[in-house]
């Protein structure tokens, strides 16, 4: 679904990324992990086309994405902290994604209901609270049955109830053969929702492997502690 | 392209400044024209203050509008548009709620108490001048991404369009003051969008006569058929030029 | 001066009362009329049978005039404009006898060649004549009067030949003589529409003169003469008036001379004229002066011009006292830095001073050139800044920095409030 082929990115003299090959399959949930700054954001940014690659190609769907735009139409994007318009309302916002992308494929607004966003339409983006934006980018991300989610640590800012809804529509995603990528601190949110576990360290991959994997390998039962160990292990090679 | 300009527009609406920028001038050319019993005397007054208000507010209110607009652009960017789109899309925004300010605050008391040729040289030179500084608006903003930078580069640009240029060009003029300047003095004129609009202008109010034999080289050149569609086309690189550097940088900018 | 005025014109006027007395009087004066039906059928040929003193009738018609030459007193009248044709051939009418009167003809056609100067009624080397509600079409030269005195040329109307170009003559010619009046005639489509060179004593009033090629009026080496209430619109280049002694001009307007070389008024080399309650509008420069001295301008309004006055600096003397400046683009323009000339209780609209003590004279001088039209004088190409913000900056430091304009060049007590006239 999406390759990556040895991804270079700089920032000045910093090098975020620095060469990162990877493949993301349809109808698995995977999440890409890394300490702050690792290069997480970055790549995800060079997924979504919002930042330009040094050097490395990307491929959505075995296309190259440099020069093309319209492949994001099968992406579902949540930001991490959502920006919107602040005049806005966001019964305005929803009807200008709706006017902005020219739908194909049903919409999804599941979320919408759930959240009970329909009743809100009237309040203007500015004046929302960060769990009620992060409500709002969610429901936005999953709105048009999107093929592919990125989502940017989902669950930081919405109440514990919110985020267990949340959780269910992304395994319901996954049930529904769609790739899901999400970047999160929350092992236990990672070992719920995710197969796989990528994980950037310094602008590379220091593994990419199942979440059965990890834990067979290490013999930890908690993830958090799993991934603790390999982290150790690697730091004594 | 035109759902996001539409969006723009809307949200320009929302906001106070444009209805209050479309009042000043509204009061202004209005006070000119009741106020001042003669009507070519205020349409120089109206010209004046056209020539420093409507690039500094263009440029200043694009280019704080672009910003405070960053995150509309972030939710555009994640979505299947074409970068090229989305600047587009903004700059036509941009331009339609600052033109229809202008209209409305200069355009609608010029075609009441002036509706005659220099009337409307002054309605099309205003919005040339607006369409040229929201270009070089987007420009500043898409060549930095700091926000107080971004406007700082606007209102140096404004500064240098409306001061120093015509200071450096008096500094020419006086350095080669020995010299034929025929041709000089209107590729000169040409390479300042506020210069040009203002000479236009003048020649249409007659007073090129004032100008003695050097004005009647202007007229003589802008005055002609050939002199109209080349600063027509002047004009047109002026808004074109900035908005398309800002496209190219725009399409490699991380954000 | 003022009575010298008024007792020329008293004489003027009964010098021509005098030649009507002598028509009314004369014993031996006959009339005769010339029509196509008369006993006298051809103008030339009455005028040959004609005694001295008679009065000619000349009824309604169209009659050969090839240099028709009145070389005795005569009166000569129209009926309803009768038609004096010339046929391109030659001067219309040429008078070279004293005590001719001509009234209400309709002279055409001279030759439009330049071997000569061709006149539609040329008067030459003669005193007391009157040319009178006459319409001249079409002719080099109109009225032309050479080397004469006492000369009434009053109530005509002058059409140019080539109405507009600049192979004309002028409208009322008037050269080396004394005591004309030339009163109410309307002049246009001319070189100059009045030309004065070496004629003293004159009175120039309420005349019109307009559309002429190049000046409305133009005088040199005439010295004593009064211009009042004349209009002088929309010439060429305007009013030209140079090396003369003791002119006035009053109660004039100077209006629309607008174009790349046009000016309200010209002087140069003038001495000891009055300037006084005329009127200059809408001229690209309404007055330029250069090399004169001692002249006086007082209660003109300026209004609307590009240059309200250019002033070269070789001008000493002169003063300027209660006139209206307002809505000139400049209101002053010198090219040196000396200024010997007096500037005081003028009203400038552009003047920005208080008047703490209500004396209605504002407590500040008021600088009337402006830095930018000292540039502009030195270097033209910067006409391309004309109403820049740049500009008006620059103009505002020199206000307050001085440096450049010389100082002198000031009105010490401007006026707060127009004058009213």
């Amino acid at each position: 679904m999406i390759r990556t082929e040895n991804i270079v990115k700089k920032f000045g003299k910093l090098q975020v990324l620095k060469g990162v090959n990877t493949l993301f399959q349809s109808g698995e949930v995977i999440s890409v992990i890394g300490p702050n700054g690792s290069g997480k954001t970055t790549l995800i940014k060079c997924i979504l086309g919002m930042v330009v690659p040094d050097s490395g190609k990307i491929f959505f769907d075995g296309k190259d994405i440099s020069n093309d735009f319209s492949y994001r139409k099968d992406i579902g994007f949540m930001p991490q902290i959502g920006h919107y318009p602040e005049n806005m309302k966001i019964g305005q916002l929803f009807a200008m994604m709706k006017d902005l992308r020219r739908i194909s494929s049903e919409l999804d607004e599941e979320l919408l209901e759930e959240y009970d966003l329909n009743n809100m339409y009237q309040k203007a983006m500015r004046t929302l609270s960060g769990g009620t934006t992060q409500k709002v980018s969610a429901a936005l991300a999953f709105m048009f049955n999107p093929k592919v989610l990125i989502l940017d640590e989902p669950t930081a800012g919405l109440d514990p109830l919110a985020a267990e809804i949340l959780k269910e529509k992304i395994l319901k995603a996954k049930k529904q053969g769609k790739l899901v990528i999400i970047t999160s601190h929350i092992m236990s949110e990672v070992d719920e929702l995710a197969d796989s576990i990528m994980y950037l360290f310094e602008g590379k991959i220091l593994f990419n492997k199942t979440i059965m994997n990890i834990k067979t390998e290490t013999g930890e039962d908690k993830l958090g502690k799993a991934i603790a160990k390999i982290m150790k292990q690697n730091n004594h090679v | 392209m035109f759902k996001i300009s539409k969006y723009v527009f809307y949200d320009i609406l929302r906001s106070k400044v444009i209805i209050a920028y479309t009042l000043f001038l509204l009061i202004i050319s209005c006070g000119l024209f009741i106020f001042q019993n003669d009507i070519s005397k205020s349409i120089i007054s109206i010209m004046s203050i056209i020539m420093i208000i409507i690039p500094l507010v263009s440029i200043v209110f694009s280019t704080t509008y672009f910003y405070n607009g960053y995150e509309f652009i972030e939710l555009l960017l994640a979505q299947p548009l074409s970068r090229r789109t989305i600047i587009l899309g903004e700059f036509i925004g941009i331009a339609f709620s600052l033109v229809t300010a202008y209209l409305i605050g200069v355009g609608i008391p010029i075609l009441i108490y002036a509706a005659n040729a220099t009337g409307t040289v002054i309605i099309i030179s205003g919005i040339a001048l607006t369409l040229t500084f929201i270009s070089l608006a987007v420009l500043a903003s898409v060549a930095t991404r700091d926000k107080a930078k971004g406007i700082g580069i606007s209102l140096m640009l404004w500064f240098y369009f409306s001061i120093i240029y015509d200071a450096i060009i008096l500094g020419i003029l006086f350095a080669f003051s020995d010299y034929p300047l025929d041709k000089a003095v209107i590729v000169l004129a040409s390479l300042n969008p506020i210069d040009l609009g203002r000479i236009i202008i003048l020649l249409k109010l007659d007073i090129s006569a004032l100008m003695g034999f050097t004005g009647a080289v202007y007229k003589e050149f802008f005055g002609s058929n050939f002199g109209l569609i080349y600063s027509i086309s002047i004009m047109i690189v002026w808004i074109i030029l900035p908005l398309s550097i800002s496209i190219k940088i725009f399409k490699k900018k991380n954000l | 001066m003022g009575n010298n005025i008024a007792y020329g014109i008293l004489m003027r006027y009964l010098s021509f009362f005098f030649n009507c007395l002598i028509l009314v009087l004369g014993a031996e004066a006959h009339t005769v009329n010339v029509c196509a039906s008369c006993f006298d059928k051809d103008f030339q040929s009455a005028i040959k049978n004609a005694g001295v003193y008679d009065t000619i009738i000349l009824k309604q018609g169209i009659y050969n005039s090839i240099n028709t030459i009145i070389n005795k007193p005569l009166t000569i009248i129209g009926e309803n404009f009768p038609i004096l044709d010339a046929k391109n051939q030659d001067e219309v009418i040429s008078v070279i006898a004293d005590h001719v009167n001509l009234i209400g003809l309709d002279i055409r056609n001279t030759n439009e060649g330049s071997i000569k100067d061709y006149a539609g009624i040329k008067v030459y080397k003669v005193k007391y004549i009157n040319i009178i509600n006459c319409q001249l079409n079409n002719t080099l030269f109109g009225i032309y009067i050479s080397d004469a005195s006492h000369v009434i040329i009053k109530g005509n109307h002058l059409k140019g030949l080539n109405y507009g170009k600049s192979n004309t003559g002028n409208g009322i010619q008037i050269w080396k003589s004394d005591s004309v009046v030339v009163e109410d005639n309307h002049s246009e489509g001319h070189r100059d529409g009045i030309y004065l060179e070496f004629a003293k004593h004159c009175i120039i009033k309420n005349n019109l003169s307009e559309q002429n090629f190049r000046y409305g009026l133009h005088f040199m080496f005439s010295d004593d003469d009064t211009y009042i209430n004349n209009i002088f619109k929309h010439n060429g280049t305007g009013v030209a008036v140079m090396y003369t002694r003791r002119v006035q001009m009053i109660n004039n307007k100077f209006i629309d001379n607008w174009g790349d070389a046009s000016y309200g008024l010209l002087l140069k080399d003038m001495t000891g004229g009055l300037i006084s309650g005329n009127t200059f509008s809408n001229n690209t420069i309404a007055i330029t002066m250069e090399g004169s001295d001692k002249m006086r301008f007082e209660k003109n309004d300026f209004l609307k011009n590009g240059y309200a006055i250019k002033i070269m600096a070789n001008c000493m003397l002169d003063t300027f006292m209660l006139n209206n400046f307002s809505g000139n683009t400049f209101d002053a323009a010198t090219n040196g830095q000396l200024m010997d000339n007096l500037f005081k209780n003028n009203y400038w609209d552009k003047y920005e001073g208080y008047d703490l003590n209500h004396d209605k004279v504002g407590d500040i001088p008021y600088c009337p050139v402006s830095l930018y039209s000292v540039i502009v004088e030195q270097m033209p190409y910067a006409v391309m800044l004309l109403r820049s913000f740049t500009v008006d900056l620059l103009n505002r430091a020199e206000k307050n920095i001085p440096s450049i304009i010389p100082e002198t060049f000031q009105d010490f007590a401007p006026m707060m409030s127009m004058h009213k006239r």
